[in-house]
């Protein structure tokens, strides 16, 4: 088993008006089957022992399918192994780096404020998903689910865009900080399926007017965040969400400002 | 106290119709003016909380995660059930009903399971409506695949993904309903206890995550679907935050537990691999349909190279034991002979970790892959050996894969009638933290299916009931008196733990401890010497726990995630304690509980005479002494069998 003692260099924030400052620690006797926030977790538990306080870091199922962990590890959104989130990542995949030295900091995008240290908040990105990103079914109301078939491919190109887990990496890593990479892989999801077509107009530009109300930057082309999504959403829905807008606008029959039907 | 049901009676088929007929409506204008607090957004509260608000009630729901949709439902990979008969291989709702009942070792309500056989059709409608994903096949229809064992493929899937699919259209439900004003949410807001007033429960008290604050919310009804227990144990295939504050305060304010020893042990996990080790991840259960499991004959051998041991030095344990079903044995079977070879016979493999016994054992594909070629083994289970190898750094076509088993499901949890009200007038519980359907062992697929049965279908319309019968509760604001003063109680708790006389530990190192005895004696297999010892050892645990417990940052204010960690575990470990306490007084085995003095050849040994029941504890305010309950459970159309996989 490898071992390995490791220089790190953690960012500490007090709240979203602190300005923040790296913080210098180190990790010794690193194992290399351990995960990157079990080293984390070790570090935290000789902070609270010293009467320090620990990093705060968001984190939950630990299987790279909750979005929820989110940290940028030496100018890597997720780290350095592809296709894998900050939890999946292993001290071993460090090590294949030949990494001595290990900055670790929060997403950084203006929609995305800083709570504490390693810690954001991306309620914006669920707000896109209010903005009708959903389809509109009563519950109980539905039909039978075998009654209109789907061709595979399309049932398949729907679930590549679905697998997105909302992390928003592709915000962290995209230089303009857009989220066109997460509204795009929504708005394809649903607009690929027949059940999708009612609304695939309306919720085209619903969702990316709210987008650019949140003060997520637009899309240049970069393709940054492609290549820091771990589940891989390809940019192509981007492309395919560009072409459902420019439809939505030129058919545009005054489409509704949104709400469900509820009360 | 007298547990009632509250089930119909009549033919089962008819049951839950009829009872929608008798029951109270609220009128749609009149829904407006009701309260609805939901707490967890996973399947069960999520697609609740969606509906209610699609109903017209004014819905507040609250998830700890920074957005509902991370809920641990998200992590179910394998699928999920449903009686459509889509293949036309004779499946239908009585036999998943069967299925369910049976596999729940007959400690099940048959009212119940029946309505969740009957739902389950409409779940797959509702899904697909939504956009769910499902896999399909070429033809377009939706695919099936057989799971656990079942006979028929009537398991719904999109591929290794079904929680999340499934958790992202209930989601996109609430998210409508967001928009549409009638749903609130509380995302990053812990509830922290339960307010009862003239015995209805009528709010919460929470903690928000991120300023710290504490607020009280009340509402007409409560409904908790906040998830199972499993991290109890510490090291489990639960999501880290996965806890049990919720149900375990509403318990201490009067709602009966029962089962808790019912916990469900899943054979195929990756093994810890240090000290550090802070969860452990499910590999899907089809893996043993190609991997054969062995460990070395011989001691020395434990640490050798796997591909150096000759073939006649391979101990194929289930293969020899169990020569029907050899690795396909049931979950749980599974389980208990990998502890058994390495805990007993000390013929773990893999790293040590600490003094323990290695825990680990091969599964090998080497005979698959020279019976079917690389290509095939690579196709079928090509992700999962992805999944392994970036875990551990293992290549599971070079090497056999190492597994042990690990905590993944509990099927106890706040005793429900049939409507799934507690035994608190006014609050309901849905999903895994109810102990409704599945009875002493949960079949694969059912999960899913549980949470979105009580969630769209059966919630919205018993809560309906409630409200037309009660009508009008007495008026109550966020910050009269008894709000208040609920308020204080949980700033006085949190001010105990973090005063604690004489710090020394943050709150994983006891609860590292505590999962350790409860894995230890109530885990895959439980004595009566061993239980006791856990009674012993667990206060004196819990004692240390409030004298050298030590928590920064110090002050409650804002983020403290330490804080959380710690009022979690303050709950797990009186729960850990009545788990151990039913385990006791359950004398017989069933499903997951599996106790030594009570086997037949080294199967499960069930006492149909006197534990064919329902246990529902009863808080007393003494940890060590709550009262017991019975719930009679009586089988009409399933009758009770012993089952043999030798
Ligand atoms: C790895 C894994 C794989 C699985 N695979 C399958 C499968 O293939 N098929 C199947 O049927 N089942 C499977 N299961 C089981 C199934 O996923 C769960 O039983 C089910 O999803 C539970 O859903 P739930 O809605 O009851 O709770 P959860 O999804 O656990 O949701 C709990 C909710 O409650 C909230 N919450 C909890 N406590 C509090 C609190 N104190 N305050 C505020 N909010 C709180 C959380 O934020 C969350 O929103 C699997 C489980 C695991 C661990
Ligand atoms: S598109 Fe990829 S990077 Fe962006 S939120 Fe989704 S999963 Fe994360
Ligand atoms: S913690 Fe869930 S994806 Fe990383």
């Amino acid at each position: 088993m490898k071992t390995k003692n490791l220089k790190l260099h953690v960012w500490r924030q007090n709240g979203p008006t602190d300005t923040g400052r790296f913080e210098d620690h180190v990790a010794e006797n690193v194992s290399e089957h351990m995960s990157f926030l079990e080293m984390l977790d070790e570090l935290n538990e000789r902070l609270i022992a010293d009467g320090k306080d620990p990093v705060a870091f968001d984190h939950d199922c630990r299987e790279g399918i909750c979005g929820m962990c989110s940290m940028v590890i030496n100018g890597h959104a997720h780290g350095p192994h592809e296709r894998t989130t900050t939890c999946q990542i292993h001290m071993r995949h460090l090590f294949d780096e030949g990494w001595d030295e290990v900055w670790v900091e929060p997403w950084r995008a203006s929609a995305f404020p800083i709570q504490k240290d390693l810690v954001v908040e991306r309620q914006a990105l669920d707000e896109i998903i209010h903005a009708g990103g959903y389809i509109s079914i009563r519950t109980g109301s539905a039909r039978d689910a075998n009654e209109a078939p789907i061709p595979k491919p399309i049932a398949d190109r729907a679930f590549d865009a679905a697998t997105c887990i909302g992390c928003g990496a592709c915000v962290a890593a995209c230089p303009n900080a857009s989220a066109s990479l997460f509204t795009a892989a929504k708005i394809a999801h649903l607009g690929l399926l027949p059940q999708g077509q009612a609304e695939r107009m309306s919720r085209a530009k619903r969702m990316v007017a709210k987008m650019d109300e949140l003060g997520f930057g637009g899309c240049t082309n970069h393709g940054e965040c492609e290549k820091a999504c771990p589940k891989g959403i390809s940019i192509d829905f981007i492309a395919q969400m560009n072409r459902d807008l420019l439809k939505a606008v030129i058919t545009d029959r005054d489409v509704p400002s949104g709400h469900g039907d509820g009360e | 106290m007298e547990l009632k049901s509250n089930e119909p009676t009549g033919p089962i088929d008819k049951r839950w119709t009829e009872h929608k007929a008798n029951s109270k409506l609220v009128a749609p204008h009149n829904r407006r003016k009701h309260t609805v607090i939901v707490v967890g957004s996973g399947l069960a509260g999520g697609a609740a909380a969606a509906t209610l608000g699609e109903l017209g009630y004014r819905v507040k729901c609250f998830c700890f995660q920074d957005s509902p949709r991370r809920a641990h439902s998200i992590a179910a990979q394998g699928g999920i059930n449903a009686a459509k008969n889509y293949q036309n291989d004779g499946d239908s709702i009585y036999r998943l009903f069967y299925d369910t009942v049976k596999g729940g070792d007959f400690r099940a309500r048959e009212s119940n399971v029946y309505r969740l056989a009957e739902l389950s059709v409409e779940i797959i409608d509702q899904a697909v409506a939504q956009g769910v994903p499902f896999a399909r096949e070429y033809g377009g229809l939706l695919a099936n695949r057989s799971f656990g064992g079942a006979q028929v493929s009537r398991t719904f899937y999109a591929r290794g993904q079904t929680g999340q699919q499934l958790l992202l259209g209930a989601y996109a439900g609430l998210a409508r309903q967001i928009d549409a004003g009638t749903v609130k949410m509380y995302p990053r807001t812990e509830m922290l206890d339960l307010i009862v007033h003239e015995g209805r429960a009528r709010g919460i008290v929470t903690r928000n995550l991120i300023s710290g604050k504490l607020e009280a919310h009340v509402a007409d009804v409560v409904v908790l679907a906040t998830g199972g227990y499993g991290n109890v144990f510490y090291l489990s295939t639960n999501a880290k935050g996965s806890n049990a504050t919720a149900t375990w305060r509403a318990h201490r304010k009067g709602a009966l537990f029962a089962n808790p020893c019912y916990t469900q042990i899943h054979p195929t996990c990756i093994p810890r691999s240090g000290e550090a080790q802070s969860k452990l991840t499910l590999m899907s259960e089809s893996l043993r349909n190609d991997g054969r499991v062995w460990v070395p004959r011989k001691k020395e051998d434990c640490d050798k190279d796997p591909k150096t041991i000759p073939e006649k030095d391979r101990y194929y344990y289930l293969e020899e034991r169990y020569p029907a079903f050899g690795n396909l044995v049931p979950r749980d079977v599974a389980s208990r002979n990998a502890m058994y070879v390495c805990e007993d016979d000390g013929l773990g493999v893999g790293p040590k970790v600490g003094d323990e016994p290695r825990r680990a054992v091969y599964l090998d594909f080497a005979d698959a892959i020279s019976r079917l070629g690389k290509d095939v083994v690579i196709e079928r289970y090509g992700n999962l050996f992805e999944m392994y190898e970036r875990i551990t750094g293992d290549d599971p076509v070079e090497t056999p894969m190492r597994i042990y088993p690990a905590t993944h499901y509990t099927m106890g949890g706040l005793w429900v009638d049939y409507n799934l009200e507690s035994t608190i007038p006014g609050l309901f519980v849905g999903g895994e933290a109810n102990f409704s359907d599945h009875g002493a062992n949960r079949l694969g697929a059912s999960a899913l299916m549980q949470g979105l049965a009580d969630g769209y279908f059966v919630l919205p319309f018993t809560i309906g009931n409630y409200l037309g019968t009660v009508r009008q509760v007495s008026p109550l604001e966020d910050d009269d008196a008894i709000c208040r003063d609920a308020i204080r109680d949980v700033k006085a708790r949190i001010e105990k733990l973090m005063n604690a006389p004489s710090p020394k530990h943050g709150p994983d190192h006891f609860h590292r401890l505590l999962g350790n005895i409860i894995w230890r004696y109530c885990g895959m297999s439980r004595s009566r010497d061993g239980l006791k010892e856990a009674l012993r050892q667990i206060p004196v645990l819990r004692e240390q726990f409030y004298q050298e417990l030590k928590i920064t940052p110090t002050k409650d204010e804002g983020i403290n995630q330490t804080l959380e960690r710690a009022g979690r575990l303050e709950d797990f470990f009186e729960l850990g304690e009545l788990m151990c306490i039913d385990a006791l007084e359950r004398e017989e085995s069933c499903g997951g509980h599996f106790r030594v003095e009570h086997q037949v050849d080294g199967e499960a040994k069930r006492d149909d005479e006197n534990f064919q029941h329902a246990a529902a504890w009863a808080w007393t305010g003494d940890t060590a002494a709550p009262k017991l309950h019975k719930e009679a459970l009586s089988f009409e159309y399933v009758k009770p069998t012993m089952r043999s996989y030798k």
